[in-house]
């Protein structure tokens, strides 16, 4: 018999888990996020519901400090499939002029992230939520459910998950509970690039290597996106060649140096490095638990 | 990623391209506490190097503060999770983990060895295709491995490899490891697997775990990763068609697709099918997919069907080969394995979903309850967290379905409760009660026999 490879084995697990959320929840979305994750999620989608559109909309929480190529390259990925955007920012943090800056990181992703999501889940009712997390990212991660469930108060408890087994999900949930779903859970980093490169999907050009405007903080290379950063006395922006490993808020994502311009190039360096994905994302850099803390409290 | 080193200067279009065959397997690690289970994983995780250096930082500096390897890293830290278990030094549910190597991709499902034990072994191994149970080779098969073989068995794995460890605790001594899987074949032999394989290593010090060991020149065997990255776990060949249906899509009045993921066999253009319970036949018109239809997909592919005939077809039915359709019914004997603390009650109703579809049922007779630990049988009125039963359900409705022997997919169900949503308990279909009565089958009957009459044999 044909035997499938392990990206075909992945790629139909994930297909069944969104068909089967379309076929037992009354009203998913997929949070769409932007990044390389996302954009494989995408795929997916549109492979598991071809002809059809997804017959879903995507959520993207806009914290207002998305670097600005995030936000042009998503709405054409929404107009060139012809997707339903939603675009979520949380009204209330900006009238509090909360910001990374300002606020810290903490404070910004609470608000602006974690709060801004539940509300925009609570303003539609949507009782799924996909999301592009995967397993290998994060110790916490491991255990996750491929079906989460979440309380009425998006808490997710970890001592008191259902267990999961074959790929009979069960996706019961109460009025105003919801179920957090992660298709690719079974994913590794590696298995993301394998797949981008296979079925050539695009990304933002944020993951190449260009000549970008930086200040290094704290041994952190932050890029200058717009005026918003304040530079401290004396400090001047630097052309270097740097790429990013994972996308966010710009005043908090790390940069790396970097040469790879080419997908393989970056295949290439990510086989080859020492230090693990998150590493460029300043939020998680305290403590080894945090991002299970921010998981109870909702953050995706 | 054995070539991690060498990528810099090697040809990254070639080695993606190899690297794209390579095929996946899913293994689940059980072990009582303190038999290595951590150490292990925390070996293979690291010695294929999908340790990364601030990973790694960060478990040296754990391994000062909670580690039981004084000076030297403890490598069981690299698979602790969450914080409250961490607090009690302990595991407590499964935990999934990844890494690869030039061959395979590999998928573990890691499970605790204490009280919840059966619970989330059940739920690890129901993925699995191997399962790799550890032996410490100071004290041999215990209660517990009888409890492992005998759960891993239950789930339908097939393939069982039993690592004894710690040989550095009993002088790399060849007498013993004979002893301990002489002892397990004769515990194998009570149960159903199609392979039982024993190697002997050191977890802690990673002999055969990834490569031979020298200190062993006594066997001959391969190492642990050796035997995983070639042990054959492919569908087989030659099973009949099967495509639970799991969803329609019907995105505009001309087009009609039947999603689903095939549980066994293949299918092309213009094959014959049948869809059960309706007994409906068509032939398959299009493959549909994303980059083009297909002539031909397989087991474990997630594809789109459209047939030629307007027949009416839903989620729940099953899309079988036309000459061989699954069976179906409403009453059912099955093993289920009891989840939560409320324990099972006979006669309640629960819902019961398959892997298509939820269908309200009841037990209606606990026959038995089974000791895990020497497989005896034992009355039981009811089934509490962990227990294992064999019991009569009954459906609202008739499903279709395999025995679960012979096809996972199509022999397992969970429990829900109705009040709460838990998932409280998950079983899997030995056979029908009854035959539930229907045409498609006397007609189906004929045929069989006719075709044999013309091919001049038996049915
Ligand atoms: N001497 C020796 N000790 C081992 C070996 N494997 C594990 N250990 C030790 O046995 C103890 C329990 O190991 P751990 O991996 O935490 O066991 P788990 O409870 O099964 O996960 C630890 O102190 C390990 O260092 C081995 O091969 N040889």
């Amino acid at each position: 018999m044909t035997q499938l490879t392990h990206l075909d084995r992945l790629e139909a697990e994930s297909i069944h888990i969104m068909r089967e959320v379309v076929a037992e929840c009354d009203k998913p979305v997929m949070l769409y996020s932007v990044g390389k994750d996302s954009s494989v999620m995408l795929r997916l989608a549109l492979k598991a519901f071809h002809p059809a559109r997804p017959p879903f909309p995507l959520l993207h929480v806009d914290t207002t400090w998305k670097f600005r190529e995030m936000i042009e390259f998503r709405d054409r990925m929404a107009g060139q499939y012809g997707l339903d955007l939603i675009v979520h920012i949380n009204e209330e943090g900006v009238a509090e002029g909360i910001g990374p800056i300002s606020h810290g990181s903490a404070v910004h992703t609470d608000v602006m992230k974690t709060q801004a999501l539940k509300q925009a889940l609570d303003r539609y009712g949507f009782d799924a939520a996909f999301g592009g997390a995967r397993r290998d990212e994060d110790k916490s991660r491991a255990k996750e459910r491929v079906f989460s469930f979440r309380s009425a108060q998006h808490r997710w408890d970890p001592k008191n998950q259902r267990p999961e087994l074959w790929s009979i999900y069960n996706t019961r949930v109460a009025r105003g509970e919801s179920m957090r779903v992660f298709p690719m859970s079974n994913w590794t980093e590696l298995d993301i690039w394998q797949y981008i490169h296979r079925e050539n999907i695009e990304i933002p050009s944020l993951y190449f290597a260009a000549r970008r405007p930086v200040v290094e903080r704290d041994g952190v290379l932050i890029m200058v996106d717009d005026e918003r950063l304040p530079l401290e006395k004396g400090e001047r922006p630097q052309e270097r060649m740097v790429r990013f490993r994972t996308l966010g808020c710009y005043p908090l994502t790390g940069a790396i140096e970097s040469e790879a311009t080419t997908l393989l190039e970056i295949i290439r360096e990510t086989l080859v490095t020492t230090s693990s994905e998150r590493q460029g994302r300043v939020i998680d850099s305290d403590v080894g638990a945090s991002m299970e803390q921010k998981k109870q409290e909702g953050y995706f | 990623m054995a070539a991690r080193e060498d990528l810099a200067s090697a040809d990254i279009a070639t080695y993606l391209a190899e690297q794209e065959q390579k095929t996946l397997l899913r293994f689940i690690t059980c072990g009582s506490v303190d038999d290595g289970k951590s150490t292990l994983i925390g070996r293979l995780l690291f010695d294929s190097k999908l340790i990364y250096e601030d990973q790694l930082a960060a478990v040296e500096r754990d391994s000062k503060v909670a580690g039981t390897q004084g000076e030297k890293v403890d490598l069981a830290l690299l698979v602790d999770g969450l914080a409250a278990e961490r607090e009690q030094g302990i595991t407590i549910d499964v935990a999934y983990r990844f890494f690869s190597t030039d061959r395979r991709k590999f998928i573990v499902a890691d499970t605790p060895g204490h009280e919840q034990y059966t619970r989330n072994m059940a739920t690890g191994a129901s993925t699995a295709d191997v399962a790799v149970l550890l032996i410490d080779a100071r004290n041999g098969v215990q209660a517990q491995t009888r409890r492992h073989a005998y759960i891993t068995s239950l789930l339908g794995i097939r393939h069982v490899v039993v690592a004894v460890n710690k040989m550095d605790l009993v002088d790399f001594a060849q007498s013993r490891f004979d002893e301990i899987s002489r002892e397990f074949d004769e515990l194998a032999g009570h149960l159903e697997f199609a392979s039982a394989t024993s190697i002997p290593v050191s977890a802690l010090d990673g002999d055969n775990v990834t490569a031979r060991s020298t200190r062993m020149p006594w066997y001959e065997g391969p190492a642990l990763l050796g035997y995983l990255e070639e042990v054959d776990v492919s569908p087989q060949e030659l099973a009949a068609f099967r495509m639970p249906v799991q969803w329609v899509n019907r995105p505009n009045h001309e087009f009609r697709g039947f999603c689903g993921t095939i549980a066994a066999g293949t299918v092309a253009r213009g094959d014959a099918v049948i869809a059960m319970p309706s007994g409906r036949r068509s032939t398959v018109d299009r493959i549909v997919s994303f980059a083009g239809d297909l002539d031909r997909a397989v087991s474990g592919q997630a594809v789109t069907l459209t047939l030629a005939d307007e027949i009416d077809v839903s989620r729940g039915d099953v899309l079988c080969s036309g000459d061989d359709p699954a069976e179906q019914s409403d009453q059912f004997a099955a093993h289920i394995v009891w989840m939560h603390a409320k324990p099972l009650l006979p006669g309640r109703q629960y819902r019961f979903k398959t892997d298509n579809q939820t269908v309200l049922g009841s037990v209606t007779d606990l026959k038995y309850k089974v000791d895990v630990n020497s497989f005896a049988k034992q009355a039981g009125k009811t089934l509490e967290l962990n227990d294992i039963g064999v019991a009569n359900i009954a459906l609202a409705k008739p499903v279709v379905f395999a025995p679960y022997r012979d096809n996972r997919r199509l022999g397992s169900f969970i429990i829900i409760d109705r009040q709460s949503n838990e998932t409280v308990g998950a079983g899997m279909l030995d056979f029908s009660l009854r035959r539930a009565a229907n045409v498609v089958w006397q007609e189906l009957e004929i045929g069989k026999a006719q075709r044999a009459a013309q091919k001049h044999q038996r049915p």
